[in-house]
């Protein structure tokens, strides 16, 4: 027998609208307990002239629970580590584990004022003094800053460091020699490296990458060459995965032309526990707290972004630092402003210190084996999905990655299917696409990080869309170029969403849902 | 370790998949001679429940968050209803990451341009971009915005802006070849004086804050004249957010650039961070703003959805010509004021501002009483205000926490050495009128002693 469902229509949470549209005069959704005090005349308060006159106009009115709704449908529209493998590449999208989010809210971290007297906060200075110390013993860099908010604040920190430390070195301030001035960025970098170098007042010379994928030492050498050498900011391992073997030289190469040596760290999820990078010869580098150690991605932040460097840059580390002081038996902590050298602040406050919380829990709760042990498994899974998919993709770099691998679209391109389409026909397989077109030095680049929170059963699932999607590409291309097929929306017209840019809603244009 | 699925065995099965005999040997694209020997120097894992005691524990030694507090100056404790941090916490929006998969990303997409929109409202602006880190590195950004637009170098800023802003915007301006000027301030009103600034003839920008840091309202109409009239941008910053539900916003008064710290907007204080920057401008000026964008845009069928947009600004495609090298902004706390928003809605957000206000009028009324005591300001003011203390300000606060268990505020000392007896004093709805009446006590015990 044939049942007879009448087709329904589409259930509300797959067309909820903006919040805006859903308000209605008179809801509330809050309440407040009456005001205790004495009331003051309005005008007395604040003179009308200071007063705003619109009432407010456009903010929602809606109730809780209506906010609770909303808020809830459009979640589901996202996906999410928690939902399922995430392999985007660079970006680290471990298991953010729920006790970190714990610890994070308890009363006297969560409520803490910044400026709370260092006395009455003890247990948050401890705290970030501990972290600073385990970053330091995890990048063999003594000197740390929590201060920077993401990757890219801590790089401007680092290369600031750079730029003090040579300045105070070459003694620029009294001579009126041109600085050196020329940072070193190999071109399979992040954009965020040139942006920050070019923030800190630093000319950016692009350094080439071999047909392995590494530095190219012969250009390297050459570029030295031509003088003014502040530094170089070298990713390791780098956008590509593969570790940059050749470090030690690369560090003596650019030390020996009087530059430092800056690393990206935002892989050090191939590292921690195996290798530290100031045994290579780096002189500062950033973490991310929130790739590495696990703090949540929120949908675009917040991050943290440390930085550790040597001794001989710790002075110029970002004002104030938190420091211990030992007297008697007696350990306390402190917030040290008496620094001459600082580059100066970078930030507000202690920099994004629920995020240090998170980042110590995670820590002590992998302990020394375990974060090694997160380090073997990132690395064998990445591995693992390379052997796995070298004969349906292509693979730009024969060496064995680390904790990332790229593959390209090369051979689905003959079918005029690429990396975006196999990107999005990924989604209907139940996965997050890779990172992709990234690095910009590999044509269709697809950069795949399955991080250690992936077991075996997720990565052949993985391994078995991405083959599908190989032959679907050689036996029904439109099947991939159409896709996603299994969304709410399809591909959206982002050129036409640039060209004539709507980037609020406005109660009189009543654009129409769909 | 219990978040890595893959058991010994499994391990050993893939290990052996991939042509290795063991985990030593995936590693060996790096040289012997950098490869670490020994363990790190790093306590072994701690369970679940020895990691939690040892957290309280150390929460435990932070006495000052368990009393009641008058502290503000950049970070403001406001009462927060329950479902902001349930909603944020929600598995979909806190594991997520930057939406550059728009099609499975649109919760996120959607709240960002709720957000946009909401600042826009807020600030009285046209465009609002996804969040900066906080507010003193979006005043630094909005510095380096003007210089952009204008090709000016020279930026006058108001010596009444949060001492540790106008630290940050030096470090960020330091390679940029930005003059920073100060204004003068008048220590009759409070305010930030611009009368005779011939600096600002030829200035990139005018940067004040309002309510500036010693909680003076400023009058920023005015300014924006002054400062348009000599060709500078007008940027306005706000640290207390809240103040926006009461007070004229910096667009009604022709700014052109607003940037604000967010926290206010249900964010716990949580020792500075994680806050968000929120970062306004006019539309002429979007295409030289910082950060993340996101817009309207359609699929084939006609559907509405959201995406990133006009990304030609940013390092992923200009690289070192960006307009800034932000790519990770604070997105999970950018959602965290979004919902606070839409909950307290149009009427709560104005109720939350008076009320503050309101108390702030009764502890500063009854403060000017006290013997001894005096509001060295004029100025109109919203929810902070200067007290000049017939003692040193550090001693006497120590006096209030110690014996009255009270947090009174702020002793400007910490940023001013001029300002030894002078103590910042702010209010909030949370702050009950028998806390107010306990802070009035034991200010006018403890400076007596
Ligand atoms: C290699 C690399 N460097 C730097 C960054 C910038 O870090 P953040 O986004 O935290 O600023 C990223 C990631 O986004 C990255 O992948």
């Amino acid at each position: 027998m044939k049942s007879h469902t009448p087709k329904a229509a589409p259930h509300v949470t797959q067309n909820e609208a903006l919040i805006f549209e859903r308000s209605q005069p008179g809801r509330t959704g809050y309440s407040l307990p009456p005001l205790d005090v004495d009331e003051t005349p309005l005008d007395e308060l604040v003179p009308e002239e200071f007063r705003r006159d619109d009432e407010l106009e456009g903010l929602p009115e809606v109730s809780e629970t209506d906010v609770v709704r909303h808020f809830t449908r459009i979640s589901t529209w996202n996906y999410s580590v928690d939902l399922g493998m995430y392999p985007l590449g660079s970006c680290t999208m471990k298991y953010n584990s729920r006790l970190n989010e714990k610890v994070a809210r308890i009363n006297g971290f969560a409520n803490l004022h910044p400026l709370a007297p260092d006395a009455e906060a003890q247990g948050a200075l401890q705290l970030l003094h501990e972290l600073q110390e385990h970053l330091a013993e995890i990048t063999g860099l003594p000197g740390v800053s929590l201060q920077p908010a993401a990757g890219a604040h801590g790089e401007m920190t680092g290369i600031m460091l750079i730029r003090a430390l040579l300045d105070s070195r070459d003694g620029v301030a009294e001579s009126n020699s041109p600085r050196r001035n020329v940072m070193l960025i190999p071109d399979s970098a992040h954009g965020t490296n040139p942006a920050s170098a070019n923030l800190s007042g630093f000319k950016v010379k692009t350094v080439k990458s071999t047909a392995e994928g590494l530095t190219d030492l012969e250009a390297l050498r050459a570029l030295c060459a031509e003088g003014d050498i502040a530094g170089l900011m070298l990713t390791n391992p780098n956008t590509l995965g593969l570790f940059e073997r050749n470090i030690k030289e690369i560090c003596g190469i650019i030390h020996d032309a009087g530059g430092l040596v800056y690393m990206d760290g935002a892989n050090m999820n191939a590292l921690v526990g195996v290798a530290r990078p100031g045994d290579m010869g780096v002189d500062v580098i950033h973490l991310n707290l929130h790739k590495t150690f696990s703090t949540p991605h929120g949908g675009g932040g917040p991050g943290s972004g440390p930085c550790c460097c040597t001794k001989e840059l710790e002075p110029f580390l970002p004002t104030p630092r938190v420091v211990k002081d030992v007297r008697g038996g007696d350990e306390t902590y402190k917030l040290d402003f008496n620094r001459p050298q600082s580059i100066g602040r970078v930030k507000a406050f202690h920099g994004n210190f629920g995020m240090a919380v998170r980042a110590l829990s995670y820590i002590l709760t992998h302990g020394r084996d375990g974060l090694r042990e997160a380090t073997e498994a990132a690395v064998l899974n990445a591995r693992y999905i390379a052997q796995g998919l070298k004969d349906d993709y292509d693979k730009p770099f024969d060496s064995p990655p680390m904790h990332e691998v790229v593959f390209t679209d090369k051979r689905q391109s003959r079918k005029g299917v690429h990396t975006l389409d196999i990107a999005k026909r990924l989604i209907d397989y139940g996965f997050h696409p890779m990172t992709i077109y990234f690095p910009l030095i590999v044509q269709g680049a697809m950069l795949i990080e399955p991080t250690e929170s992936v077991g075996r059963g997720e990565l052949d699932q993985f391994i078995y869309a991405m083959k599908q999607i190989a032959r679907e590409a050689l036996e029904d291309p439109e099947t991939v170029l159409n896709a996603p097929h299994t969304t709410r929306i399809g591909r959206l017209d982002e050129a036409a969403a640039a060209r004539k840019p709507v980037l609020r809603w406005k109660a009189e244009e009543q654009v129409s849902a769909a | 370790m219990r978040y890595i699925p893959n058991s010994p065995d499994e391990r050993q099965e893939m290990l052996a998949s991939v042509g290795l005999n063991s985990i030593e040997e995936l590693f060996t694209s790096l040289p012997e001679d950098i490869r670490l020997r020994e363990p790190l120097n790093i306590p072994a894992a701690l369970s679940e429940l020895e990691l939690l005691a040892q957290f309280e524990a150390m929460g435990e030694r932070n006495h000052a968050a368990r009393r009641p507090s008058f502290l503000g100056a950049g970070a403001y404790a406001h009462y927060s209803p329950t479902i902001v941090d349930h909603l944020i916490q929600r598995s979909e929006f806190f594991t997520a990451y930057t939406p550059y998969q728009p099609e499975i990303s649109q919760g996120t997409l959607q709240a960002i341009f709720e957000f946009q929109t909401l600042v826009c409202q807020l600030t009285g602006m046209e465009v609002a971009n996804a969040s900066m880190y906080d507010g003193s590195t979006a005043l630094a950004e909005a510095v380096m915005m003007a210089e952009r637009v204008t090709r000016r170098s020279r930026v006058v800023v108001s010596p009444a802006i949060h001492p540790e802003y106008l630290e940050v915007v030096q470090t960020y301006v330091q390679h940029a070849g930005i003059e920073l000027v100060r204004a003068d301030f008048d220590e009759q009103t409070g305010q930030t004086s611009i009368a005779n600034d011939t600096a600002l003839n030829a200035a990139a920008a005018l940067v004040v804050q309002s309510p500036n840091f010693f909680g003076s309202i400023e009058n920023l109409k005015a300014m924006a004249e002054r400062a348009h009239k000599a060709g500078a941008l007008f940027i306005v910053c706000v640290t207390e957010a809240i103040s926006l539900g009461l007070l004229r916003t910096p667009g009604a008064c022709d700014a052109d650039i607003v940037v604000a710290e967010g926290q206010s907007f249900g964010v716990p204080v949580s020792f500075g961070g994680p806050f968000v920057g929120l970062f306004a401008t006019k539309e002429k000026f979007a295409r030289q703003m910082p950060g993340r964008l996101v817009g309207i845009a359609a699929d084939k069928e006609g559907r509405r959805g959201f995406v990133l947009t006009l990304a030609t600004r940013e390092q992923h495609i200009r690289r070192e010509k960006a307009t800034s090298n932000i790519c990770t902004n604070q997105g999970l706390i950018a959602l965290a004021a979004t919902v606070y928003l839409t909950t307290m809605g149009r009427r709560g957000i104005e109720e939350v501002a008076t009320q503050c206000a309101q108390k702030t009028a009764y502890a500063a009324r009854r403060i000017a009483e006290l013997e001894g005591f005096s509001l060295p300001y004029s100025a109109p003011r919203f929810n902070e205000f200067v007290v000049r203390a017939p003692i040193a300000a550090a001693e006497l606060l120590n006096r209030l926490a110690n014996k009255h268990n009270v947090t009174g505020g702020l002793a400007l000392s910490r940023y001013f050495p001029d300002k030894p007896n002078d103590i910042l004093v702010c209010c909030t709805e949370l702050n009950k009128r028998d806390e107010i009446d306990k802070l009035i006590d034991g200010l006018s015990s403890s400076s007596k002693i």
